[in-house]
């Protein structure tokens, strides 16, 4: 086991400092500056501002320090876009907030996706079946951009229940509308993942010998179906990380809840080569983080799965 | 109980029609009719598909003309009508929607379609080599994509598409670039378990090289679960596709996409301009919808075990 | 021309401002007898994500513009109809010709007690230029003319050469490079406000944290979470505290403009931009709440006039005009915009100060003789439908931007046979491909900085750095060095304009308005100020 976890560390470092190196080729390459405006910027002036922030050393040079700075003192440099705060306090700043409301659409997204998953899978091809898969997919396909809107629109506008936008440091009502636009896609993805593993148990033998003992229906599925059935949906956490932050860009320019996925498309529009790399930096340890948890969970469920 | 009737059903099924020797297509193509939302699925689908070639035999305006008489009136003159030829209504500067939501059809299709393409040659090829000479070009090969995993594929999208700017091209690419690693881990989970089957045995036996074992052999036998999966994939691509555009980075105008269309028909969703957003979405929708529902379908009646 | 009597009225009112020293009445919000006040004085505006910093020498944009008037406050404000009003100084003198200014301080006071002071200033002005802040804005010291800003942002002289100096510490004298008679009117600009020496000495990159901030504006920093909201309360230390109604405005960043009318709707914000094409539907819904005034802007297409573009067929100026005469401005201003925005024929803002905008002979046309002529033009030129025309345009990806673009492309191709190619980039790829003068036409936009023509007019100097469409006409930069001297500048500004209007080396297409819903509690807001200048200290809320 630790030996498993040693090794997949071994992996992720090399991983990072790739995923750090083509990043930062990839933002020098890409047309402009962080500095430029639609008034264009005297020469001189970008010069002091280019020196200022070390982006007048040769790329190699940046670069090295760039990962030095990040490997040995966990520092990600100052923000070019935001010019009195540092990469840390952006994400130090809209990290928590992006995880509360990702966390909460994974709840709800689980509790709603797998019930539907397992009605759809015991009736399978009925019209129960059809409906819980057409409402998961229903959810899913409406995209998030006419979703986000809509939920406003209704709960805000009309029915005047909740604020449409604002954070209000995670007030449960600032919470509740980012939390439904954003689950919806986890919740179809979830339900479908939750129905096809649990046709699958459902057919194995072992609980065939289950009902063939006349135990009752509910029994063989919330008792011995189950939870080999989830672990597909374990396994699908990984990805939600990356989700999230995906989510997020649209979730926080909706509902301004200034959270990281703002941060996000703002900075790589904007050339913030050091928040963008930031923000990069720390979506690929999450990723690589959330599959380790992902596979340790996934041998702690199932025995028979080997490190 | 409801799948114990079900066993029997197929029981049932199988003792009237005899030992004729049918082979596994055949078969999966005989379970596949007899669910009625993939079959009702497939239908739609290619009713949508059909439409995107005969419809603009009856358009009345290009993608790109305005109407200039609705200009400046579109809420009140722009409305869906047979008589000024705007059967789906006008756009915001009064273009005719009725062409574009069959332009945007057709692009929406072909970047699902051809992503999911992208995925099936690269995934599989690469699935397949890497589960069939296993050892340590298999892990080799499974940490690259692990390692590609754990890239934050969206910024490195935005990232490309900034950099080479918006065009048809880009945007394949960027979307071929992540479709095929699923794909690929897929297809080797299944070679793995195919390389030791008697058959392929016997073709390595008999002395063929690797390359035509992969291909004669191993490739033919995973075509179920490819064509299973690519289905799936193609309208997670078209989700990605929209969600490229709604960021402003899809297709160049006067090109559009439903995802383009969508996003600016949610935009302007409470002034009464509905068309806008109604007629892409029913399309995007559809599409979604009927692609899932073929593919479950597809995956039911392919997967080996029998339901 | 209704707005010609606007004109007159402003040029008036910049010939007595640089007359004589002026101790103008202080402007603050001023509230009617009788007026019901509202209960809770608090102001909530809608900002987009671009609050990007607090520091007044960083300041870039508008927005954060706003943020910073209500936490520091300079020399001299502008007030509701955009002329100066006082600020930290008194009253000013100035000499003969304009160059040596010098003014008095009122005692005012920092948020923490002490003295706003003349050294505070040229602290403030010394650190705008100094290479070391890095300020975006360091050019503007230079372009108000303070002497030596230029050679200290290039880093040739010591920041202590700059041109102010504080006599003591209630007295600050500006000495300018040139003759300015509207330097008075640059003083409102956050790249000029006082800052605080010791907070920023001490705290360095977080002196703009709630906790350490010090200002000496009427408001003072209680929360800035970016993305999400700022939040400034009442500075009981500002020294016309007295005046101030508004307890408490909110920041609210709401990027998308439909969400923002939404939220308006719903009570949530007091203030929001209408979205295109929305605001006769919303004036007739709402008539009381729906705005739309004057702004300080101008939407033009680049041209670019220089040889590293290959398209022969832009370097013609007949087909340059046959372009530029084509584009129906009425359509664009009233199909597309339908917010009060005004038809543009020649570049400077009309209802800049001071300004007489000349006459050019496309404005005074109709359409139909201007498509007749274009026609004409673009035969002589040797294209047209049989010899169709191919142009490549590019813009930054913007609804309203790609819906100009979708427009003028479809009057060109139905009125000229151009094809007009879209590129869509994203801003900063835009900008720099602008830059490098590597487009055939490109959108463009400008704001002036300050209230006078040559704001606009000295980005058609062939070395001016916004000079985007590297137009260069000898007769046009002596116009505009002339100018700054010139007894009637407008004489040289209607030289300018004509000319550069026969060479169309850009196309202008319309003037800015600012279109906005605002709750119908809200009073004091400079609606005549073509800079949308607003100050919190000037607004408040009436009872409902």
């Amino acid at each position: 086991m630790i030996q498993f976890i040693l090794r997949r560390l071994a992996v992720a470092i090399p991983t990072l400092l790739v995923l750090i190196v083509v990043s930062f080729m990839l933002m020098k390459m890409a047309p402009g500056n962080p500095f430029a405006g639609e008034k264009n910027v005297p020469q001189a002036v970008l010069d002091n501002i280019f020196a200022r922030y070390g982006l007048d050393k040769p790329e190699w040079q940046q670069l090295l320090e760039y990962v030095y700075n990040v490997v040995f003192r966990f520092d990600f440099g100052p923000s070019f876009q935001y010019r009195d705060r540092t990469v840390n306090d952006i994400i130090a700043q809209g990290f928590p907030v992006t995880f509360t409301y990702g966390a909460w659409a994974f709840v709800l997204a689980a509790l709603i996706g797998v019930s539907l998953g397992i009605v759809a899978a015991v009736r399978q091809n009925s019209w129960a079946d059809y409906f819980a898969v057409g409402v998961t997919i229903g959810a899913q396909v409406v995209p998030n951009f006419v979703m986000a809107p809509l939920l406003v629109l209704v709960f805000t506008l009309w029915l005047r229940w909740l604020p449409g936008g604002g954070w209000n440091g995670g007030h449960w009502s600032n919470v509740i509308l980012p939390v439904i636009a954003l689950s919806t896609s986890y919740m179809a993805n979830i339900a479908r993942i939750t129905r096809s593993s649990m046709l699958e148990v459902l057919s194995s033998n072992y609980i065939r010998t289950a009902r063939a003992k006349g135990l009752p229906s509910r029994q063989v599925i919330f008792e011995h179906a189950l939870r080999p059935a989830l672990l597909p949906v374990v396994s699908y956490l990984g990805p939600v990380f990356v989700g999230m932050v995906t989510g997020s860009v649209v979730i926080d320019l909706y509902f301004s809840t200034g959270g990281i996925g703002q941060a996000f498309v703002n900075s790589a529009l904007n050339r913030d080569y050091s928040t963008i790399l930031g923000i990069t930096v720390l979506l690929g340890a999450l990723t690589i983080a959330a599959n380790l948890i992902v596979d340790i969970l996934y041998a702690w469920i199932d025995p028979k799965i080997q490190l | 109980m409801l799948a114990d009737t079900r066993i029997d059903g197929v029981a049932k099924a199988e003792a009237i029609t005899p030992t004729k020797g049918r082979s596994l297509w055949r078969d999966a193509g005989y379970r596949f009719v007899r669910n009625r939302a993939a079959l009702v699925s497939l239908f739609v689908l290619l009713g949508v598909v059909v439409f995107t070639i005969v419809g603009p035999f009856f358009a009345r305006w290009s993608i790109e003309k305005i109407d200039w008489s609705v200009v400046g009136n579109v809420l009140s003159k722009g409305y869906p009508s047979v008589e000024t030829g705007h059967f789906f209504g006008t756009d915001e500067v009064g273009r005719d929607l009725y062409s574009r939501v069959i332009q945007g059809t057709q692009v929406s299709l072909m970047v699902g379609i051809i992503g999911a393409g992208i995925a099936v040659i690269v995934g599989t090829i690469y699935g397949a080599v890497a589960g069939y000479f296993g050892g340590r070009i298999d892990s080799l090969m499974m940490r690259f994509v692990d390692i590609l995993y754990s890239i934050p594929y969206m910024f490195i999208l935005i990232l490309l598409l900034i950099i080479f700017g918006r065009s048809f091209v880009m945007l394949f690419v960027g979307v071929g670039l992540i479709s095929w690693l699923g794909m690929a881990r897929v297809v080797r989970g299944q070679t793995l378990t195919l390389k030791n089957r008697e058959f392929v045995e016997a073709a390595i036996a008999t002395g063929a090289k690797p390359l035509t074992v992969i291909f004669r052999h191993i490739v033919p036998n995973l075509l179920g679960i490819v064509v299973v999966y690519a289905t799936l994939l193609v309208p997670e691509m078209i989700l990605l596709e929209s969600f490229i555009s709604f960021l402003g980075l899809g297709v160049q105008e006067p090109n559009t996409s439903l995802g383009a269309l969508i996003s600016e028909g949610s935009r302007t969703m409470q002034y009464g301009t509905i068309w806008q957003l109604i007629f892409p979405l029913v399309f995007f929708v559809t599409i979604l919808f009927t692609f899932f529902f073929v593919g479950d379908g597809l995956r039911d009646a392919l997967d080996p075990k029998d339901r | 021309m209704k707005t010609a009597q606007t004109f007159k009225a402003a040029a008036v009112a910049v010939a007595l401002l640089g007359a004589t020293a002026l101790t103008m009445p202080t402007f603050a919000a001023s509230v009617p007898e009788g007026t019901t006040l509202a209960a809770e004085q608090v102001f909530k505006y809608r900002v987009l994500d671009n609050i990007n910093t607090l520091d007044p020498q960083l300041v870039e944009d508008v927005d954060t513009s706003a943020v910073v008037r209500s936490l520091f406050e300079g020399l001299y404000n502008s007030g509701a109809d955009g002329n100066p009003v006082p600020g930290v100084a008194e009253s000013y003198e100035v000499n003969a010709d304009n160059t040596v200014y010098t003014f008095h301080l009122r005692d005012a006071k920092w948020s923490n007690g002490d003295p706003v002071t003349a050294g505070d200033f040229v602290y403030a002005w010394q650190r705008a230029v100094n290479p070391e802040t890095a300020s975006n804005y360091a050019y503007f010291v230079g372009l108000v003319g303070v002497v030596n800003a230029d050679a200290i942002v290039a880093g040739e002289k010591p920041v202590e050469e700059l041109g102010v100096k504080a006599i003591d510490d209630k007295t600050l004298e500006v000495n300018l490079a040139f003759s300015s008679p509207w330097f008075i009117r640059t003083l409102s600009h956050a790249t000029l406000y006082p800052s605080p020496k010791a907070v920023i000495e001490a705290k360095g990159i977080e002196w703009t944290k709630p906790e350490n901030i010090v200002g000496n504006g009427a408001y003072t920093l209680a929360e800035n979470t970016p993305g999400e909201r700022v939040i400034v309360k009442r500075n009981p230390n500002y020294w016309d505290d007295a005046h101030t109604v508004l307890n408490e405005v909110q920041f609210l960043t709401i990027n998308d403009e439909n969400q923002g009318l939404t939220r308006w709707r719903a009570g949530e914000v007091d203030q929001t931009d209408v979205p295109a094409g929305q605001y006769p539907a919303l004036k007739a819904e709402l008539p009381d709440e729906t705005f739309s005034v004057p702004q300080f802007c101008t939407y033009y297409f680049d041209v670019n006039m220089t040889d590293k573009q290959s398209n022969e067929a832009l370097k013609d100026v007949r087909v340059r005009e046959a372009l530029n005469l084509s584009i129906d401005r009425d359509v664009i201003v009233n199909g597309i915009l339908q917010g009060g925005q005004q038809p543009a024929y020649s570049f400077a803002h009309p209802l800049t100060a001071g300004y007489i905008m000349p006459q050019i002979p496309a404005a005074s046309m109709t359409q139909d003789e201007r498509d007749a002529r274009a026609e004409e033009l673009i035969a002589e030129a040797g294209y047209g439908k049989d010899n169709p025309l191919t142009i490549n345009y590019i813009y930054n990806t913007s609804d309203a931007h790609k819906k100009i673009a979708t427009v003028v492309g479809q009057m060109w191709k139905e009125k000229l046979g151009v094809t007009l190619n879209l590129q869509d980039m994203e801003f900063q790829t835009l900008i720099d491909t602008r830059h490098e003068k590597n487009f055939e036409l490109a959108r463009d936009a400008w704001c002036g900085d300050y209230n006078e023509a040559s704001t606009f007019l000295s980005l058609l100097d062939s070395n001016s750095d916004q000079n985007n469409s590297g137009y260069s006409n000898a007769q046009v930069d002596g116009w505009l060095a002339e100018a700054k001297t010139s007894e009637d500048p407008n004489v040289q500004y209607a030289e300018v304009e004509t000319q550069t209007a026969k060479d169309v080396a850009i196309m202008p297409i319309y003037y800015y308005a600012k279109v906005f819903m605002q709750n119908e509690s809200v009073k004091g807001w400079p609606y005549d100020d073509v800079e949308q200048n607003w100050y919190a200290k000037d607004l408040y809320k009436v009872a409902e």
